[in-house]
């Protein structure tokens, strides 16, 4: 008896012991102690029972705990084994902090202490914890971060302290934020289901890649054999049936083989083994090696081996239909809940229509930012070639010179901003020198014989490009744009424009205004209409139609320098950039109409949204776009030959 | 009474006399067959040069005799090099492919040798299936017959469409441009099932002829092209003197005019540009198994803008003009851009030929444009003692429809 009550003393002093320790040491103290063993052994497969009783203890020291933690400032004191945290004093000496009083207890020597270092996968699965204490910590921005690594990788168990913390928010774009992720966590970890189809149905108005992301996982589908029907109780997207529904015999039996469900099926090229294998005195089973480049004979020769057993049994078709009727296919739901997959079925349809819808209105963007270039680049062309007649197979390459004149003009100011505002004039007095220089040298001779006028500017682009090539070499020279015109206009996460698209939309916009006040309102525009309608009765009133046609081209010519920049700023400066302009520019000009600039403007749009649009069907594909679009101007022109604002009557001219 | 036709065209005879005689001396100083004073890519130069001077008398007959100035028509000589390059590139491949499989055990099948072949051909595009386009690229004849078909059958589509709606002078000449661009873009993709960027390539080799070497290979291209240019230019020179060589010329002068004469303008053009198309063709598959490879890049427009420049130079209007043009030009720029010109030392800057040449080459066309309207065949005009007005370019009428001054010579 008394032996049985020392025994039980024994007993209790020997469990109360510790329990006595963790007391006079303070509770979290005593859950540290209690895991000591993994938290030193520190394994990324063993952390978690360590984490989750620091995590759940619910003491208010344990955030700090696990800061000090994942900060690896926890330190072990080697005499007894307690944790602490350490803050250096000087290269040998550290201050001990005693967690749950947080006071300082102790200095000791580095010598005695053991520095706790958690890996980085334990430092990942530390700083999950440490979210929920995050989520309401007094500081916004730690809250944010919080939330931004809860967005990034969520996690069943913080959904419960995600709602807990979203009444007590105060910052109103937090709260939303995290109201938003706790929809989407409840989408994926609610336990009930009519809470999740609430939530699926709630955010199936949203456009956010998240939704998305929460919704996939919830309709992926595995395609499963079953043998005989497929069990009840599965969540079944629909059967399939082989030679069906896309669905071929040959995918069918293959699935049934690699399963190990049916005997592989024999390829041709196993027959060709296996003959080979067996060739005895030039037969094989009897059928003459020189024979078997007829397959019927191979088929023959391989059935008979079989036969023999010294190949495996070849199968008929009449087997392989056999083996797929015994079993059927089905894809099944990855989520057990019909309800749920439903819901976010329909949800991604909805979601899908929004996004579709967005993304016309993303390709409309797009389109008006193309056809915005190719105006541009044509608006030039539509001056000389429009307006004078002339044609210039050479303003490709003032386009180019416009490019390289930024190009330099950045060699020499390094300030972006100031540069592009010097580069734009400089470009246009660079061209329009060009262009008064051609104009004087060669074009004048050749006016009324326009082919003759296409071949000489075709020398004078060929010269200009190698010309190009010698001064700046082969490869491409950068124009960068200012930091300003850098990044972009986002709608939502579909739609978005990068601010140089819209640059350039409004600089062709001013470009069209400006041709409209030159051609209209002045006197130099007057003049121009003159002297292209009637050249010697232009001069008959005093007008000098060599001086205007001088200055028509140089402005022509100009406005393609200043194209040349816009064009430069998104595309890389090469000695072709032009090259690769001019004939959609031509084709802009001439389905448009030419003498026209509403019909250029027209023309530029219909290319534009052609070519996106048929990028858009195809869009692996740029090169095809342009050449379909070729085509189609090709045809188009059959029908419109004048372009789509077609002059008439006496403005036609001819 | 009416004189014979080589009476009327003398020039034939003696253009016909000078290539036989160039043919004899090249195949005498050749490697293969000669001295060996000449080497077999120098050979090889000289038989293109004469498959590139049919092309020019073909873009004569179109825009010195017509006026469309087509720069479309080295579009349809690469096709010609396609289509005869299919039939190359099946056909050696298949040898290739027939001779490493006969030491296999088990005689191959006739679907297994199709499959290895067309993993050898398409394999650098990443594909194994022959596309639909090659479906006769086992038949020398289909495919002989296609290189003047498919040129003809694009020719005659686009020239439908483009003279129906009645698009002349420098909106045809876009036109044209349009289609070049359309087609090398199209061909430069991988899935075009022509091996995209790579091209066809090794057309070198001819297949069942590995016994010849190339140095007698090449003299005997020499012939064929000779042979080609010789009867091309026969049959220009033929059709030109005609009257439908006068209902073309009237339509280059005046289309308007020639309409209302009852003739049908659209037929004549169509007839004219389809024909001109088909000779491109056959030069392109006389040109391209010398080349040895045959890329997209070869149809760019900018290469029948070459062709239009050589033919200026040459000058226009004239077959011999367009032959000469096309054998100086290029014999130059060979020359210029192979690093055999010498470099010109200006003492602060040396011009080094094989980047200035191009710049010279378009300076000099400017120049003949402005200067020389009539190229490099005007100066037979000087020997036989010809001249014209001198009229600064004037016209010669009172309006655009009048004849103009290099016209009136003619």
């Amino acid at each position: 008896m008394l032996k049985r009550v020392i025994f039980g003393l024994i007993a209790a002093l020997a469990f109360a012991m510790p329990m006595f320790a963790q007391d006079a040491a303070g509770p979290m103290q005593g859950i540290l102690q209690q895991h000591a063993k993994i938290i030193v052994k520190s394994s990324r497969k063993t952390i978690a029972p360590a984490i989750d009783a620091v995590a759940g203890s619910g003491l208010p020291q344990a955030q700090s705990v696990l800061e000090a933690w994942q900060a690896k400032d926890m330190w072990q004191r080697e005499s007894d084994g307690l944790f602490f945290k350490a803050e250096k004093i000087d290269s040998k000496t550290y201050r001990l902090i005693d967690f749950d009083s947080g006071d300082a207890v102790a200095e000791a020597d580095k010598r005695d202490l053991k520095q706790i270092k958690p890996n980085s996968g334990i430092r990942a699965l530390i700083g999950t914890a440490l979210v929920k204490f995050q989520l309401n910590d007094p500081d916004p921005a730690r809250r944010a971060d919080a939330l931004a690594s809860l967005e990034r990788d969520a996690d069943k168990t913080l959904l419960e302290p995600l709602r807990a913390s979203i009444a007590s928010e105060k910052d109103p774009e937090l709260q939303a934020r995290k109201r938003r992720l706790e929809r989407l966590l409840t989408i994926s970890y609610d336990p009930e289901e009519a809470a999740r189809i609430a939530a699926i149905e709630e955010m199936s108005s949203d456009l956010g890649v998240d939704v998305r992301a929460a919704l996939n996982p919830l309709v992926a589908t595995t395609l499963k054999i079953f043998p005989g029907d497929p069990p009840d109780g599965l969540n079944v997207v629909r059967i399939l049936r082989p030679g069906k529904d896309d669905f071929s015999r040959d995918s069918a039996y293959t699935l049934l083989s690699d399963a190990g469900l049916a005997p592989e099926r024999i390829t041709s090229d196993a027959i060709r083994t296996a003959l080979a294998e067996n060739i005895e005195d030039g037969r094989v089973a009897g059928v003459p090696v020189h024979q078997l480049s007829d397959p019927a004979k191979r088929v023959e020769a391989y059935t008979a081996l079989a036969a023999e057993g010294r190949a495996a049994p070849y199968l008929t078709e009449a087997e392989i239909d056999e083996a797929l009727s015994t079993h059927s296919f089905a894809e099944i739901y990855a989520e057990p809940s019909p309800a749920v997959t439903n819901a976010a079925v329909a949800a991604l349809g909805r979601i899908a229509t929004r996004v579709g819808m967005n993304q016309t209105l993303d390709l409309v963007l797009d389109a008006l930012s193309l056809a915005s270039i190719y105006f541009l680049a044509a608006i030039g062309l539509a001056i000389t070639f429009g307006v004078m007649g002339v044609i210039n197979m050479a303003h490709g390459e003032f386009i180019m010179m416009g490019a390289y004149t930024g190009y330099v003009v950045q060699q020499m100011i390094p300030n972006h901003t100031v540069s592009i505002i010097v580069a734009i004039p400089l470009a246009f007095a660079v061209t329009f020198g060009a262009g008064v220089a051609l104009e004087r040298l060669v074009i004048r001779w050749l006016y009324n014989r326009p082919l003759e006028t296409l071949l000489a500017t075709f020398g004078i682009s060929i010269a200009l490009q190698q010309l190009a090539k010698n001064i700046f070499g082969t490869q491409a020279r950068p124009l960068t744009s200012p930091d300003w015109l850098g990044g972009a206009w986002v709608l939502n996460d579909v739609v978005s424009i990068s601010y140089i698209r819209i640059a350039i939309f409004g600089l062709a916009l001013l470009f069209l205004m400006l041709f409209l006040f030159i051609m209209k309102r002045t006197r130099l525009g007057l003049e121009t209409r003159a002297v292209t309608q009637n050249p010697g009765m232009a001069g008959a009133m005093g007008i000098n139609p060599g001086r205007v046609n001088m200055l028509t081209f140089g402005l022509g010519s100009g406005i393609a320098g200043i194209a040349g920049v816009a064009i430069g700023l998104f595309a890389k400066v090469t000695s072709e950039l032009g090259q690769d302009y001019i004939v959609q520019s031509f084709m802009t000009v001439v389905v448009g109409g030419v003498g026209n600039i509403w019909g250029t403007l027209l023309g530029a749009g219909l290319i534009g949204s052609l070519q996106k649009g048929i990028e858009w069907l195809n869009p692996s594909n740029t090169l095809a776009a342009q050449t379909y679009m070729i085509i189609f101007i090709i045809i188009f022109i059959q029908f419109r030959p004048r372009g789509i604002i077609a002059l008439k009557g006496r403005a036609a001219g001819d | 009474m009416r004189k014979s036709f080589l009476a009327q065209n003398p020039s034939v005879l003696i253009f016909l006399g000078i290539l036989g005689m160039f043919t004899l001396a090249v195949t005498v100083a050749s490697e293969g067959l000669g001295l060996g004073l000449i080497s077999t890519s120098f050979v090889k130069t000289l038989g293109k040069t004469l498959v590139l001077a049919l092309i020019a008398v073909a873009m004569d007959l179109v825009w010195g005799y017509a006026g469309i100035l087509s720069l479309g028509h080295f579009a349809f000589f690469g096709l010609g090099g396609y289509m005869i390059g299919m039939w190359l590139m099946y056909e050696r491949t298949r040898q290739i492919v027939v001779d490493s499989m006969a030491n296999a055990p088990i005689p191959p099948t006739d679907q297994e040798i199709v499959d290895a072949i067309g993993t050898q051909i398409f394999g650098v595009v990443g594909s194994s299936e022959f596309p639909a386009i090659w479906t006769f690229a086992d038949s020398l004849i289909i495919q002989l017959v296609l290189i003047v078909a498919i040129p003809g059958v694009l020719a005659l589509v686009f020239g439908w469409l483009a003279f129906r709606s009645r698009v002349t002078g420098v909106y045809l000449s876009i036109l044209t441009q349009a289609m070049t661009l359309a087609l090398s873009l199209y061909l430069f993709q991988n899935d075009s099932g022509l091996r995209g960027n790579n091209g066809l390539s090794g057309l070198q080799n001819i297949p069942h002829l590995d016994h010849v070497p190339q140095s007698v290979l090449s003299v005997w291209f020499l012939w064929a092209s000779a042979l080609a240019l010789a009867l091309g230019y026969l049959f220009s020179a033929w059709i030109v003197s005609g009257k439908f060589g006068s209902v073309i010329r009237g339509i280059r002068d005046n289309e308007a005019r020639v309409r209302f004469l009852g003739y049908s303008v659209e037929g004549y053009k169509l007839l004219l540009f389809t024909t001109t198309a088909m000779m491109s063709g056959i030069a392109g598959a006389l040109y391209y198994p010398q080349a040895g490879i045959v890329n997209p890049a070869e149809i760019a427009p900018i290469a029948s803008i070459y062709l239009a420049v050589w033919v200026a130079i040459g000058g226009r209007g004239r077959l011999y003009g367009a032959v000469i043009g096309a054998i100086f030009v290029s014999l130059v720029s060979t020359w210029f851009t192979g690093g055999q010109a010498p470099d010109v030392n200006l003492g602060f800057y040396t011009i080094s030929w094989v980047d200035w040449w191009t710049i010279l080459l378009g300076l000099s066309f400017v120049a003949v444009t402005l200067f020389a309207p009539k190229g490099m065949g005007g100066l037979f005009d000087l020997w036989a003692g010809r001249r014209a007005p001198e009229r600064h370019g004037a016209d010669l009428g009172p309006d655009q429809g009048a004849l103009r001054e290099k016209e009136a010579n003619e």
